[in-house]
């Protein structure tokens, strides 16, 4: 069973709606057992990441989060909340990525929304995927490249599209929203 | 490098798609979850649902609607017509829209703006703007059947403040006309607000969206006809504005 993480968060239908057209079933849960008991869990999420991470503390899922074992993938607000730091409402994230998260700064259209190509993309998530490939990206703020940064997109600067480290994967774009290629990286996930 | 969008526009009446001319005289354009899938397959970068009926009945049918392009499609999905209230927006969302579109209702209560950004982030909210030029290009709501004293460049900029992530920007003396977009505002949005900015109302021919994507900063072309009637198949489209170097995905 693929554990869908429920919390104040958007879009979480879309991502159940990707898995069903791959022909997997989820659950949409906040249930700690059943999130433990998931062979794949997904962390997903588009809103603000001080009310999340609140939200998250009050339902006790941020220490849930971070000892899981399986398979997690976070996505967008997930990929930020699982890194240290986020700039938005000055927020003390899950700490499995050591990145910092900060604001796009300067003149140009924020957010970053839109369809996007990577500067470079590895690790398993990437099997098959072309970096010239586009995925679909929106937000504001974004992780720093690191160690742990398996792919990289640039929009007014080079920034972390996805994280890997142990058995924690990120991805700052929409898999779920990213048409074929997206499939094809939700694939490598539930492949894992 | 981030690419401009292609984005069809399916106005919802009924459950079936319609399409007007200068926002009159409808006619029937097809089933909106075939036509949907359709653009998704061939590219489409977003979708846009505006549904122009509005009775609570009707209303329904929308939600049961969006439920169903929801699951089918792999691109990002904005619903708007006749929302006014977070209770709304929240259905919507469930169904499993991405954004939603608002426009008479954030001119009678701008908060709705803030309201929907507070709870879903702002990138979940899109201003639509309907403008029309006398002396000035200026705000209309319902349908575009009522005139405001909103100047449209102050109402984006209004709008962002509150919280809009995007705004969708259609000329109504365009609207309909296949003679292109209506430039000179799209770019006057453009440089009042720092959000992308969709430009929507005119496009007739493949070398309008060349225009509006060499000429504006608009980040995203909106059409309608030219798509359900396949007068410009978006796959020939976006394979002729690359020849014109402008990137698209």
């Amino acid at each position: 069973m693929i554990a869908i993480i429920k919390y104040n968060a958007g879009n979480i239908r879309s991502v159940q709606n990707a898995l069903a057209r791959l022909g997997y079933s989820s659950t949409i849960t906040d249930d700690p057992e059943k999130i433990r008991k998931a062979d794949k869990v997904i962390f997903p999420g588009v809103g603000e990441a001080n009310s999340a991470m609140q939200y998250l503390k009050e339902k006790e899922l941020d220490e849930l989060i971070r000892s899981l074992t399986q398979p997690v993938l976070g996505i967008c607000l997930g990929l930020q909340l699982m890194c240290k730091f986020t700039e938005e409402g000055n927020t003390k994230c899950l700490g499995i990525f050591p990145n910092q998260v900060i604001r796009f700064k300067g003149n140009a259209i924020i957010p970053h929304m839109g369809w996007n190509d990577f500067v470079s993309n590895t690790g398993v998530l990437f099997n098959k995927v072309d970096p010239k490939s586009n995925v679909y990206f929106v937000h504001g703020y974004f992780a720093e490249p690191g160690d742990y940064t398996t792919a990289i997109c640039d929009y007014i600067q080079p920034f972390s599209a996805a994280l890997e480290k142990d058995n924690f994967y990120a991805t700052q774009f929409h898999p779920e929203k990213s048409a074929d290629v997206g499939s094809t990286i939700l694939k490598n996930f539930l492949q894992l | 490098m981030l690419k401009k969008r292609i984005i069809p526009c399916l106005d919802i009446q009924n459950g079936r798609t319609v399409k007007g001319i200068n926002f009159v005289g409808i006619r029937d354009a097809g089933d909106p979850i075939e036509l949907a899938k359709k653009y998704a397959n061939q590219g489409a970068d977003e979708l846009v649902f505006l549904d122009i009926t509005a009775t609570i009945e009707q209303r329904e049918t929308l939600i049961e609607l969006v439920e169903r392009v929801a699951q089918q499609i792999d691109i990002p999905f904005t619903v708007g017509g006749g929302i006014s209230s977070l209770k709304d927006v929240r259905k919507i969302i469930a169904a499993g829209a991405d954004k939603v579109s608002i426009n008479s209702s954030a001119v009678a209560r701008p908060e709705l703006i803030s309201e929907i950004a507070n709870e879903f982030g702002s990138q979940c909210v899109v201003l639509a703007i309907d403008t029309k030029h006398d002396e000035d290009w200026m705000v209309y709501v319902s349908g575009g059947r009522k005139s405001t004293n909103l100047s449209t460049v102050e109402w984006a900029q209004q709008g962002v403040q509150l919280g809009a992530g995007e705004i969708l920007l259609t000329s109504m003396n365009n609207d309909g006309t296949k003679e292109g977009f209506a430039l000179p505002i799209v770019q006057n949005v453009c440089d009042a607000v720092n959000v992308p900015v969709i430009a929507s109302g005119g496009a007739g021919k493949k070398s309008d969206f060349h225009s509006l994507f060499r000429d504006t900063e608009a980040t995203a072309g909106l059409a309608a006809s030219i798509f359900h009637y396949n007068e410009i198949p978006i796959p020939e489209l976006k394979q002729y504005l690359k020849t014109q170097n402008i990137p698209i995905r």
